[in-house]
């Protein structure tokens, strides 16, 4: 299959079309390998198979979102043709994929690449060969680096920036606390906990416990009963969601009860609290920068009503619960909204000046307040989050958006 | 001192969990002199099926037989048609056949259920025998009905015709042959059996590590450390491992945090608790190469 | 009268790595296969010039990871299948070869050409030490035992004072290499040339080895060790230094994929990577050189193609049911036992004799 080829039949169908009069919503325009008259082609890969094979779900919301903008009538007039392949959240197989992408399928970008070693791997790779490396599954504050890296641009907010606005809080909120962090052994966890420690400043040595676990543990009971022996008050919970929920469960079990800070990957109601236990998980903290789907009070928001619509007909074997399913449509929106910004030019030089230049941009799903911002030195979409406490079977927020943004 | 205790508690608990595991491997190794590697798999697709019975309405307990009956059949049947063409083929690719299982039962269960992690119940009551605080009602569950099922293992095994047919079958199957044993079907039935107390095993363990598909790959491991460093020819001896790997890589944690208060240096943790519990099965196989209670093999010329 | 004993089960495990029918090393017909495979592959990318879009740069890239992972699968070949030796933990000195490399580049700035000795050496020696306690380890404990180190591997990669060296979960950013002498090669081509040369060396060098006493040595200790032990062999001395050598090839394979990657991190190096080695070399064919060569080219293929076989099962079958890619490498992993059971290489040599009758 030579995908050149068929881009070459499908142009010069669209060009034999509209010679002949005949009215064609796609308009001819400038094109860079994976976009013609009729068709857009997205890359993507994803963790369909191994450890992280949970978060390959939102590959799937990504797919079904991109039907969904398909059957109404796609982006300018031109289909998304998403090729998303498995990854494996590893680093050798996707450089071989992300080579396959580029070169064979000749896509016009890649997005939303999930796993901080794995987007390493392939970050010099996809700026040597200029294509668009966008809005990264990753919260590694290392991606707006827009001098080193021009074409690598992330999406959500960084998980340095949330470990610092939690330091900040705790320092505010609890007195003498003494925390105890429990942490995932690689870069993410490394990340979160580099800003929590720069966030405390002077006062880190308030960190009195600070254990870690590998993915390959069982589970994480004794860190936690360390953690409880520290005599620690405040706890800073930097686990994935199966580890989080076990980790939440746990502390409830021993009796331990501190101020408990959640980091905002395992905030999902219906992959971590609810196994966790909704009353084990009171007054945790955490911050927000998408809706809930189980928080009532969005229930009327159309966005919402939106979303709901699209997870019956295009996702129906999707949980309505799960987090995932929201951030896979609040950041296919994005690319959404960014490619139209292309208007007719689908250059891959088009597509990252827009992709750097998304002013007060707001895509369905995120919580008011909160828009995205990107500019030709500020290569951070998302910088703001809101605080929210979990309540009852769901979180409440509270308190303003806070944001970290830069120029 | 009270959290040497607290971690020693843990480790019991965690070792719990790879012993039950541990005896559904030696399981199958007796039966059929072959490590299966899909065993974790196995026992994570019959957890699936119980939890789909439970939220089907079943009684927890009704779920469990139903599961524990179905999987025994399911053995059978994987053994009869999957691995029966395969009896005269080396070892190796009976491997590769097991990887291939390994990889099927995964794929299907996270397509079919989600990899949301998904709550499992207990059937043991919040507090069992007041002990609850230290190593927690659930865990002490397991350790009971690990106990039961490696008893009643033993009790099969050692004082049943089918047993001791099963047993002769594994052994020697020729001379098995000669004296009347169906050995094909004595390897059948240990697959079933395997199955079966791999079920057990993934059940018991759901409620401590939340079900979910890649739920066993972590335990496989250590519950494999286990049943080496007990003798894998032994299930009370795996058993036993299991326990000991347990309570040894809380040790190597609580150890290290001793080192880092004591000296104020980190010298091992968390972090490494693999990497010890590697020395350590190395160190124990090199001065017992067939495990703690193996069976140590006489070579005749 | 001889009846099968307890004792058989042991030894069970190691008479059960079998030679495929395919002969190990070359008779004439092999060595003659060898050659056109070998004259083939050297001209492929001069090719290019003619059909770019075929023999893209991907192409050659995809065909380098190839000849790596037949290196890889090489060395195990020499260990499990010419030695009887099981092992499962091949991915930890994948890992140490790439690493080692690595540290090499970036902390010393070594240029890549002169890295394969040494990572050979380092591998050696860390196989080597790992053979001698795996002397006392039959079949099944000596698989896990090597499962175990595997295992391992990663979490000792991130071992936090080692971490200025190993660069820790970041990993380490590498440069890929460049043509030498100014020739006008891409750096794909380049990269294949420079894999080739090395696979042929190692091939030969393998092809040797196995052809002379100490190949007959290393097959006698598979097949019979307490005879071959009786005839004089020194058995423990073979047994490690195989150990050292199968470690040192899959090493320089590590090291290779360290510059076709061009990055390594703990987590390229998990369990999976000893398992696929492992199916490597079965389906390859076992106690074979050509198949370690198929058993490489497997071992990239297979991933493609269950890929590409999902894909078409769910769009052009239109199944509602999603088959994952996962569930078609398991499947195809069962088709390929049942219709292979002695692997690809043993398959076909099956094949040949029995058109040739």
């Amino acid at each position: 299959m030579s995908v050149t080829r068929r881009g070459f039949v499908g142009g010069a169908s669209a060009a034999t079309a509209l010679l002949t009069g005949s009215a064609a919503l796609a308009q001819k325009g400038k094109y860079d390998d994976g976009a013609s008259d009729t068709e857009i082609k997205v890359g993507h890969t994803g963790p369909y198979s191994g450890p992280a094979s949970a978060y390959g779900v939102i590959g799937k919301a990504i797919d079904a979102y991109f039907k969904m903008v398909n059957d109404k009538g796609g982006i300018n007039g031109r289909k998304v043709k998403l090729v998303s392949l498995d990854d494996a959240y590893s680093p050798p197989k996707i450089v071989e994929v992300t080579r396959q992408l580029v070169e064979q399928e000749k896509v016009l970008c890649l997005f939303n690449t999930l796993g901080t070693a794995t987007n390493t791997a392939i970050q010099k790779y996809m700026n040597a060969k200029k294509v668009p490396h966008l809005f990264l599954a990753t919260g590694a504050s290392k991606w707006g680096k827009p001098k080193d890296f021009p074409w690598t641009i992330g999406w959500q907010p960084d998980y340095h920036t949330e470990g610092v606005i939690f330091a900040k809080h705790l320092l505010v909120n609890v007195k003498d606390a003494k925390v105890g962090v429990l942490m995932q052994n690689d870069d993410y966890g490394k990340d979160y906990y580099e800003g929590f420690r720069e966030g405390l400043g002077k006062d880190v040595s308030k960190i009195v416990k600070h254990v870690t676990y590998e993915v390959t543990d069982p589970t994480v009971d004794s860190q936690v009963i360390q953690l409880k022996d520290s005599g620690a008050n405040a706890f800073f919970n930097i686990a994935t969601p199966k580890f989080a929920a076990q980790a939440i469960r746990k502390a409830a079990d021993i009796g331990w009860k501190p101020v408990h800070y959640l980091n905002n990957v395992s905030a999902s109601v219906a992959a971590v609290m609810k196994p966790a236990g909704f009353e084990n998980g009171q007054d945790i903290i955490t911050v927000a920068y998408l809706k809930d789907p189980t928080d009532k009070q969005w229930d009327n928001a159309d966005d919402m009503k939106a979303w709901r619509e699209w997870m019956a007909k295009y996702n129906p074997s999707g949980n309505p619960g799960d987090a995932f399913n929201i951030y896979g449509y609040a950041v296919a929106a994005t690319m959404h909204k960014t490619l139209e910004q292309c208007g007719n030019e689908l250059t891959r030089a088009n597509l990252m000046k827009q992709a750097a230049n998304l002013k007060k941009l707001t895509v369905p799903l995120l919580l008011p307040g909160i828009t995205i911002n990107t500019s030709a030195t500020d290569y951070y979409p998302i910088q703001s989050v809101r605080l929210q406490r979990f309540k009852g079977e769901t979180w409440e927020l509270f308190g303003d958006v806070m944001s970290n943004e830069s120029a | 001192m009270e959290q040497l205790i607290q971690q020693i508690a843990s480790g019991l608990a965690n070792g719990a969990i790879y012993a039950c595991v541990a005896l559904a491997l030696v399981m199958i190794f007796v039966s059929t002199d072959h490590i299966n590697f899909a065993q974790g798999e196995m026992a994570m697709f019959s957890t699936y099926i119980s939890w789909q019975l439970i939220q089907w309405g079943l009684d927890y307990w009704v779920a469990f037989f139903v599961t524990v009956v179905v999987s025994f059949v399911a053995g059978v049947l994987i053994e009869r048609i999957v691995l029966r063409p395969l009896h005269s083929a080396p070892v190796l690719s009976i491997v590769v056949v097991f990887i291939g299982l390994l990889a099927i039962c995964n794929s299907v269960a996270g397509t079919a259920w989600s990899y949301l992690i998904k709550e499992y119940p207990t059937p043991f009551p919040k507090e069992l025998f007041g002990l609850s605080g230290l190593i927690g009602a659930h865990q002490l569950g397991v350790v009971i009905v690990t106990l039961i099922v490696l008893s009643l293992l033993y009790v099969f095994f050692r004082y049943t015709p089918l047993g001791l047919a099963m047993r002769a079958a594994a052994q020697n199957p020729v001379s098995a042959r000669l004296s009347g044993v169906r050995v094909d079907w004595m390897l059948a039935l240990g697959w079933g059996l395997a199955a079966a107390v791999g079920a057990v095993a993934g059940m018991m363990v759901a409620h401590i590590v939340y079900l979910d598909p890649n739920m066993m790959a972590g335990i496989l491991l250590y519950a494999f450390a286990g049943a080496l460093l007990g003798g894998i020819s032994n299930p009370g001896g795996a058993v036993l491992g299991g326990f000991i790997v347990g309570v040894l890589e809380n040790l190597v944690a609580y150890l290290g945090n001793a080192i880092e208060k004591g000296f104020g240096v980190y010298i091992i943790g968390n972090g490494e608790k693999l990497t010890v519990a590697l020395i350590i099965v190395i160190t124990v196989l090199t001065l017992k190469p067939s495990g703690l209670f193996g069976r140590v093999v006489v070579k005749r010329v | 009268m001889s009846t099968a004993n307890p004792a058989d089960t042991a030894t069970t495990t190691a008479a059960a790595v079998p030679a495929s029918p395919a002969a190990p090393a070359g008779t004439g017909a092999d060595r003659r296969w060898v050659w056109i495979v070998v004259a083939v592959a050297a001209v492929l990318p001069l090719l290019h010039a003619v059909v770019p879009d075929i023999v893209s740069d991907y192409r050659l890239f995809l065909m380098s990871t190839m000849m790596i992972a037949a290196i890889a699968v090489l060395g195990l070949n020499l260990l499990t299948g010419f030695n009887g030796q099981i092992s499962l933990g091949h991915g930890a000195f994948y890992a140490v070869g790439a690493y080692t490399a690595a540290v090499l580049m970036d902390k010393l700035d070594l240029p890549y050409w002169t890295l394969l000795p040494l990572v050979a050496a380092v591998c050696f020696v860390v196989g080597f030490l790992f053979g001698l306690p795996a002397l006392r380890l039959e079949g099944h404990y000596l698989a896990l035992a090597t499962f175990a180190l595997a295992l391992a591997v990663p979490q000792m990669l991130k071992y936090k004072w080692l971490e200025g060296l190993t660069g820790g979960v970041q990993g380490i950013v590498l440069l890929k290499p460049e043509a030498p002498f100014g020739l006008p090669l891409s750096e794909d081509q380049w990269l294949y040339y420079y894999c080739l040369i090395v696979t042929v060396l190692l091939y030969w060098a393998a092809w040797n080895m196995l052809r002379g006493r100490s190949g007959r040595a290393m097959m006698a200790i598979r097949d019979h060790h307490m005879a071959a032990d009786t005839m004089g062999i020194d058995t423990a001395r073979y047994k490690a230094v195989t150990f050292g050598i199968s470690a040192a090839y899959t090493g320089i394979a590590g090291a290779l994929s360290a510059s076709a990657i061009a990055f390594v991190a703990p987590d390229s190096f998990g369990f999976f990577l000893s398992i696929s080695l492992l199916i490597g070399l079965v389906v390859g064919g076992v106690a074979s050189l050509p198949g370690s060569i198929i058993g490489g080219i497997f071992t990239v293929l297979v991933q493609n193609s269950a890929q590409a076989l999902s894909n078409f099962v769910k769009n052009d079958i239109g199944l509602p049911y999603d088959l994952s890619p996962y569930s078609v490498y398991g499947i195809l992993l069962l088709v390929l036992m049942y219709v292979m059971p002695t692997g690809i290489a043993g398959g076909v040599v099956l094949a040949w004799r029995r058109l040739r009758r």
